[in-house]
């Protein structure tokens, strides 16, 4: 068994879907991400965690241009993002057309959940799908249907999130990303603001997508749910990868000081 | 010693405080549309990243917001012919007097209602990779308009209130009737009381058609 396994030809390393270069973000002085190399291939899952104001959400909105990179490229698929005028290579502008077509291939679930209060749970999730793809209004229903399903909430349909609870409208949120079929989804902190007894719910869903194959990365703060979830942990502090590495090296064997006095913090009060 | 209320000549002269009530009307509802329009333009340009399509636009709002209407009405009526030989129609003076003025107002109205939707509507919108056009169509707009609503009335109110100074053009609305029937009757005081009450009439019902629009606009919430 074992010889026949190596005996198979040497796969072929797959080309990064997602790939960041030197990356910086200022916020007016404030120098918040300090030069980022990364790259994400298909299937894996990142999580990325860090102290309060270490530059891990920021992060995250970059790569889906939530917020506009300072300095260093993000490419897609092996295209670099933006434009540069010749002779200015540091000064890159993002057309609005290029970075919708970027957002409509990675997706993002956000802290707040975001979900538009006028539209209905279906609506919400055919929206998208609607306005940005141009799908028949049939077969858009049908896909968000799907999905909603898949969170399980086929029942909310005709709800208006405003009656659900943030567990509800975090999960009607991951299937409004979900009906774009986005090649990389992206979480920012999806159950920071639910209550505690309504996290599991939407870890479950979240866990759900991992076991599909889906390439994700996720900034939280359920470090439990980090080292089951992950393929690779990131630790982020002062705007830069301290360090980097499976779960089990960066959460049960972290090299780094600086990574030990972060995770002695959370396992403070446990017991 | 009372006061002997009569009525009656007024109401002999019912059809010409009718016309003005009609005219008070018209011009009204001229001068919010023409308004919506004015505020709407300056409310997109108010917004703009862009320095200089800013600054005419808020010139312009503050100037209408710290004049005196009167004085707008003046200018164009009096004031064209004599610094640009334009000769109004006094419909037409009041009508741009009231329009740009109420787009003014209008314009602080749009901006506000559009500033006050949360971040996240805007960036859920856009992590779905809507355009700027889009989201404003479909989230931003839909949203604000409903916030917009309560100023918006109470600004529209406020305009058919101030189309009575087109009495001063001489335009034949609602007031300058009223004072066409009281240099025939003099009795004031019951044509002041009824031109009040007619304006009370019209405002109220207007305001209870504007209580439906806005329950059925809000129905999500």
């Amino acid at each position: 068994m074992q010889a026949e396994t190596l005996s198979m030809p040497e796969p072929t390393r797959p080309a990064p879907i997602l790939q960041v270069s030197g990356l910086h973000k200022w916020f007016g002085a404030l120098h918040v991400l300090r030069g980022i190399d990364f790259s994400v291939e298909a299937g894996e899952r990142i999580a990325i965690i860090g102290g309060s104001g270490s530059g891990k959400s920021t992060f995250l909105r970059c790569l889906n241009f939530m917020e506009t990179p300072s300095s260093g490229r993000i490419a897609l698929d092996g295209t670099p993002l933006g434009r540069t005028t010749a002779g200015k290579p540091d000064e890159v502008r993002y057309p609005e057309s290029e970075l919708c077509r970027v957002r409509e291939r990675v997706g993002m679930v956000f802290q707040q959940f975001n979900l538009f209060p006028h539209m209905t749970v279906l609506e919400n999730a055919m929206e998208g799908l609607v306005t940005v793809k141009r799908m028949k209004k049939g077969q858009a229903r049908e896909r968000a249907l799907r999905e909603l399903h898949k969170v399980g909430l086929g029942e909310k349909t005709d709800v208006y999130p405003g009656r659900l609870s943030g567990g509800q409208q975090q999960r009607v949120a991951i299937a409004r990303a979900l009906a774009m079929e986005p090649e990389i989804l992206l979480f920012d902190e999806p159950t920071s603001s639910l209550d505690p007894e309504l996290v599991g719910e939407v870890l479950r869903v979240i866990r759900q997508l991992a076991e599909e194959g889906r390439t994700m990365l996720l900034v939280t703060h359920e470090l439990g749910f980090a080292y089951h979830f992950a393929t690779k942990v990131i630790f982020l502090a002062d705007g830069v990868f301290h360090e980097v590495g499976t779960p089990d090296e960066v959460l049960k064997h972290p090299g780094q000081e600086r990574t030990r006095a972060f995770l002695d913090r959370f396992t403070e009060f446990s017991f | 010693m009372t006061y002997q209320w009569d009525f009656s000549p007024i109401l002999a002269r019912w059809p010409m405080l009718l016309d003005g009530l009609f005219n008070t009307v018209k011009i009204a509802v001229i001068a919010i549309i023409l308004g919506v329009m004015v505020g709407l333009v300056l409310a997109l340009l108010r917004l703009s990243p862009r320095r200089y399509l800013r600054l005419p636009s808020s010139v312009f709002v503050e100037f209408y917001r710290n004049t005196p209407p009167i004085v707008h009405f003046f200018w164009f009526f009096y004031a064209l012919p004599v610094v640009l030989n334009i000769s109004l129609d006094p419909l037409i003076a009041a009508v741009l007097a009231l329009s740009t003025q109420s787009g003014a107002f209008y314009a602080e109205v749009f901006r506000g209602g559009i500033q006050s939707i949360e971040r996240g509507q805007w960036e859920g919108a856009k992590a779905l990779g809507m355009s700027h056009a889009q989201l404003m169509r479909r989230i931003i707009l839909p949203q604000a308009a409903t916030r917009m609503f309560a100023p918006f009335v109470e600004r529209s109110f406020e305009l058919v209130k101030t189309t009575a100074l087109a009495s001063t053009l001489a335009y034949g609305e609602l007031l300058y009737r009223a004072m066409m029937v009281n240099s025939e009757t003099f009795r004031p005081l019951e044509v002041y009381t009824t031109v009040a009450l007619l304006y009370l009439v019209l405002l109220v019902s207007c305001s209870g058609l504007a209580r439906l629009a806005e329950a059925r606009l809000t129905a999500y919430r």
